[in-house]
């Protein structure tokens, strides 16, 4: 279907990139992503890609809006307190851009429900907050051949990479295992300043958005992190050889997903 | 109008900037390398940029003439896949 001249100047900013033009933004309303955790990432990533135009998004959380999480989740208001962040996020995302179908899941990612989750998305993106679901989905993504972009956040710090099946290292092959619990604080028990979010969720949409329509080189097979007190980021070169990797390598030995056991918060 | 032999027409006299490039790159999009497109533009601000903005998109400017209702005809051969 042709762009309307109301969309051509939505879009306008995108098309006349040389590396977007008239196609991308086709791949990009054609496309699929599914956003995992409607938090500090996957707030300002679920703004962008619905800003940007990316056709159906999917949204996965189990929460309700509570008032600390409006400090960094800014797709969530303070009149949705109370309300499940996945209708909220919608609404947001549907109020910046009706051509954006929204799909939402009031859940959990666990290991029964989030091969049926991903299956139909082109492109995932981890943005919760605890080291069993980061596990999960990159287990999931592995064994489902999807894309996925990684991330985390904690205190004034950030970090992320992209998955591409093939295409390099997985999030298993750098980090074999989940910490031993309450080993690493949770962002609820450590804080997290609010614009970290902003940052590397946005870098995951575009992540997001590079994959779908092709241009440039993706964080594969590279950790990009970031230091905000410091202001300093580092671009750190993961090995190359993915052979003994548990899910991803030649002989995996992790066939099945795994529920590990999520770490007690204990700040109240 | 003979003069080339045009392969397809876009008018970009019903939106302003940045949208009059935006829909003539859009056309030229459709279309394959050699193809003519003939563009419908307003004077002032379209005939100034589109003509340049086209070029640096690497496309060839064959003609530019006004028509009797003080719009311009702006010729363009598409050049790239």
């Amino acid at each position: 279907m042709p762009f309307t001249n109301e969309q051509l100047e939505r879009y306008s900013r995108h098309i006349i990139l040389k590396e977007v033009g008239a196609k991308g933004q086709k791949k990009l309303a054609n496309a699929k992503v599914l956003i995992i955790g409607a938090g500090g990432l996957g707030a300002p990533a679920a703004l962008y890609l619905a800003a940007a135009g990316v056709g159906t998004i999917g949204i996965v959380d189990a929460d309700e809006v509570d008032l600390s999480n409006l400090q960094r989740q800014v797709i969530h208001a303070t009149a949705d307190i109370g309300k499940p962040k996945v209708q909220s996020a919608k609404e947001t995302m549907e109020a910046i851009n009706p051509d954006v179908t929204v799909n939402t899941y009031h859940t959990f990612v666990t290991s029964e429900n989030v091969l049926d989750l991903i299956k139909d998305y082109d492109f995932i993106l981890d943005g919760t907050d605890n080291f069993p679901a980061k596990f999960l989905i990159n287990d999931a993504c592995v064994m489902a051949k999807k894309p996925f972009s990684h991330a985390g956040i904690i205190r004034f710090k950030g970090q992320l990479m992209t998955y591409v099946p093939g295409q390099g290292p997985c999030y298993r092959c750098v980090f074999k295992e989940p910490p031993p619990k309450d080993a690493v604080p949770t962002c609820k028990q450590a804080g997290v300043i609010g614009a970290m979010g902003g940052v590397i969720g946005s870098l995951q949409a575009m992540e997001a958005v590079k994959y779908i329509v092709g241009a440039g080189d993706l964080l594969t097979g590279y950790l990009l992190t970031f230091d905000a007190l410091k202001m300093e980021w580092r671009k750190v070169k993961l090995p190359g050889n993915t052979h003994n990797c548990a899910v991803c390598g030649d002989h995996p030995t992790i066939t099945e997903l795994i529920d590990y056991e999520q770490a007690e918060c204990t700040d109240h | 109008m003979a003069d080339f032999s045009i392969t397809d027409t876009v008018d970009i006299t019903d939106v302003v900037c940045p949208v009059t490039f935006v829909k003539a790159k859009v056309a030229l999009e459709e279309l394959d390398d050699g193809d003519i497109l003939e563009i419908r533009l307003n004077d002032g601000e379209p005939v100034q940029n589109v003509p340049r903005s086209l070029k640096e998109e690497g496309h060839k400017v064959l003609k530019l003439t006004q028509n009797d209702d003080g719009t311009y005809r702006l010729i363009v051969q598409k050049v790239g896949d």
